[in-house]
């Protein structure tokens, strides 16, 4: 957003003489426009496109398939059994939801620190929090067995004359979420809206003009709706930032109010807020390298950003790190048998090749992101992101089937082998996410383009 | 003017500018020059052009303040007035008025009434959506939303005169200036 050189602050992104720049050189405001809006608007369909999205669509076929074959039949289906109840379905809420905190991290909360960089990633960023949303959204829904049923969950005077259990983390869950998906579409739309109004100029066909012209609202750039748009979208930041770090806290709250031993225990808010903003920076990367590529936006989102999401990995992977080691340490010094035969078999038990696993793909391997020459290569910057994907999605594994199969009574421990349609469920809501980005990337401006008007030296206003 | 009284032929007169800069100064000497019904556009916010056209204060902020407090009024009253009048029910012998554990969807009920007031408050205030607007029936206004700047002068102000304001935004020297039909 727009900001004088007297706002600088110490936290101010300002890159060293040798550090690459935020934007290419040589751009101005029609340039920036037509790169933006010309990718949707006159861009033929590609190859790649279609291929990405053929692919995004069989998996959707696939998820589909799997949810009206579970629908005739129920969650018997899925490898799920007494005592390991929570299985892919949790597994994989936790996971989506926490990727898209990154979106909203990058939205509000570096927006609030002046981190200008943002404006060429928020716009897709956000997209990618919407559509992470829709599908984590899903999972406990269709794991409830009767998901005709999903209305229950909310606070209606229905004829039974009940009401949900408000003391009970489940139903925090269905009012952080919805509060989430809420507050992030709308985050979105009012951040599309002056960029809609861009693309109803721009665009040349009358069908494709009336509709970016009814979604654009009219906007006509005026001094005093800018004003008001200001203020709000700078209050929205601010209330999307407590709201992202509830979602994920009363996400653990799901785990940490129980009496599981690996699960009950405080570190478990901060350390899931960490390890939602870790996988979600991986996710930003890995949509990113691929978009700046084959849609040549090498100028707008430069090394610059891929290298600051990179130190954010670094830093939210030591705090994820921080957290693994003292969920051990607590395990042992708390004197609990429980915790510790927990911690046990984590480490040893039937499990154990997943912990071994997560450690490396969390821990060990990301450290390489310390040198400067391997965040310089979007090709390793690429690899190092999906290691941290299965990494974060073991961790939500681990945490979840580890403690379940193996509680405070060995007449009651289990295992928990997934089917195919576990997977066949998983995969589909990845091809849902591929599907609905490459459709957005289609359809709609990827790159916020009236901010980045902003960060172009004209957009100050000179003292005569 | 003999025919005052009656609607202006026009919507107004719009200049056009380069930069931001000449922008911000041209609507800071019409605003001197006494004119008020007016109002600059611009492809991206520009703080110092709202404070030029003399809008200086925004009320999205109590919106929200509003919606933030009706939210979670609202939130822990649903949930009072569930857990201890509605339906009292003894859960594992807590007292039915729980209040930290109400604390959680009070919160989401704030942030989410304080968002949802603010992005429609915003929206009401600015008048939109606005499909139609004469501003749109000037061709180069197009250019407002890509990498032009727009001084409006509406046919509405007390002070406006064909001849005098038109004469008043040439001395801004704009790039060009449009008459505005409605």
């Amino acid at each position: 957003m727009q900001q004088g050189p007297e706002e600088r602050t110490i936290l101010q992104d300002v890159p060293w003489p040798d550090e690459p720049p935020v934007m290419a050189p040589g751009q101005t405001f029609g340039s920036v426009t037509d790169t933006i809006a010309d990718a949707v608007l006159t861009r033929p369909i590609g190859l790649g496109w279609l291929f990405g999205l053929f692919v995004g669509m069989t998996l959707l076929g696939v998820l589909m398939a799997a949810v009206t074959y579970l629908f005739l039949v129920g969650v018997g289906i899925w490898g799920i059994e007494v005592p390991v109840a929570w299985g892919f379905a949790i597994i994989n809420f936790v996971w989506w939801i926490g990727i898209g905190h990154a979106g909203t991290l990058i939205s509000a909360i570096l927006l609030l620190l002046k981190q200008t960089w943002r404006n060429s990633i928020n716009r897709f960023a956000e997209a990618m929090t919407l559509f992470a949303v829709a599908c984590a959204g899903m999972f406990p829904l269709l794991h409830m067995g009767r998901p005709w049923l999903a209305y229950w969950m909310f606070p209606y005077p229905s004829s039974m004359g009940v009401w949900p259990q408000f003391r009970s983390p489940l139903v925090w869950d269905v009012f952080a979420v919805s509060t989430y998906a809420t507050i992030s579409a709308v985050f979105w739309y009012v951040g599309l809206v002056p960029d809609l109004a861009t693309m109803r100029e721009k665009a040349k066909h009358p069908l494709t003009r009336k509709i970016y012209g009814l979604l654009g609202m009219g906007w006509r750039g005026s001094a005093r709706h800018w004003k008001n748009y200001e203020a709000l979208y700078i209050l929205l930041a601010g209330i999307a930032t407590p709201l992202v770090l509830s979602v994920h806290t009363v996400v653990s709250f799901d785990f940490a109010v129980a009496i599981m031993p690996g699960w009950h225990t405080t570190i478990f808010p901060p350390y899931f807020v960490a390890g939602a903003i870790y996988s979600g920076f991986a996710m930003v990367l890995v949509l990113a390298i691929p978009i700046r590529k084959y849609y040549h936006l090498e100028g707008m989102i430069t090394m610059r950003h891929l290298q600051n999401s990179a130190k954010i990995m670094l830093a939210t992977g030591l705090i994820v790190a921080y957290g693994y080691a003292f969920e051990a340490f607590i395990a042992f010094y708390s004197g609990s048998t429980y915790e510790r035969f927990m911690m046990e078999n984590r480490w040893f038990g039937q499990y154990a090749f997943f912990y071994w696993m997560l450690i490396l793909c969390n821990i060990l391997i990301p450290q390489v992101l310390w040198f400067p020459k391997v965040r310089a290569k979007t090709g390793w910057l690429f690899l190092i992101s999906l290691v941290i994907l299965v990494g974060m999605w073991l961790e939500r594994f681990v945490i979840i089937v580890t403690s379940l199969s193996r509680d405070y009574l060995p007449s009651s421990w289990g295992h928990y082998t997934p089917t195919r349609w576990d997977y066949a469920v998983f995969f589909g809501t990845i091809g849902l996410f591929t599907t609905a980005m490459f459709i957005f990337i289609r359809i709609m401006p990827a790159i916020s383009i009236f901010e980045m008007r902003t960060l172009l030296p004209e957009a100050e206003v000179e003292t005569k | 003017m003999s025919h005052a009284q009656l609607a202006p032929p026009i919507y107004g007169l719009l200049a056009e500018f380069d930069t931001a800069t000449d922008l911000v100064y041209a609507t800071k000497a019409a605003y001197a020059a006494g004119y008020r019904k007016m109002d600059a556009y611009s492809p991206f916010p520009i703080e110092e052009a709202s404070e030029a056209v003399g809008f200086h204060k925004s009320r999205v902020p109590l919106i929200v303040l509003l919606g933030g407090i009706l939210g979670g009024a609202s939130g822990y009253g649903l949930q009072y007035w569930i857990n201890c009048i509605s339906y009292p029910l003894n859960i594992g012998g807590k007292p039915y008025q729980s209040w930290p554990a109400f604390i959680v969807p009070t919160f989401e009920l704030t942030i989410l009434f304080a968002g949802l007031c603010g992005v429609f408050g915003m929206f009401a205030l600015n008048g939109l959506p606005m499909p139609h607007h004469p501003l749109f029936n000037v061709d180069r206004f197009s250019l407002v939303t890509r990498d032009k700047f727009f001084l409006c002068v509406e046919a509405a102000d007390p002070k406006f005169d064909m001849e005098d304001t038109e004469r008043f935004m040439q001395s801004l020297e704009p790039v060009s200036i449009s008459e505005v039909p409605h």
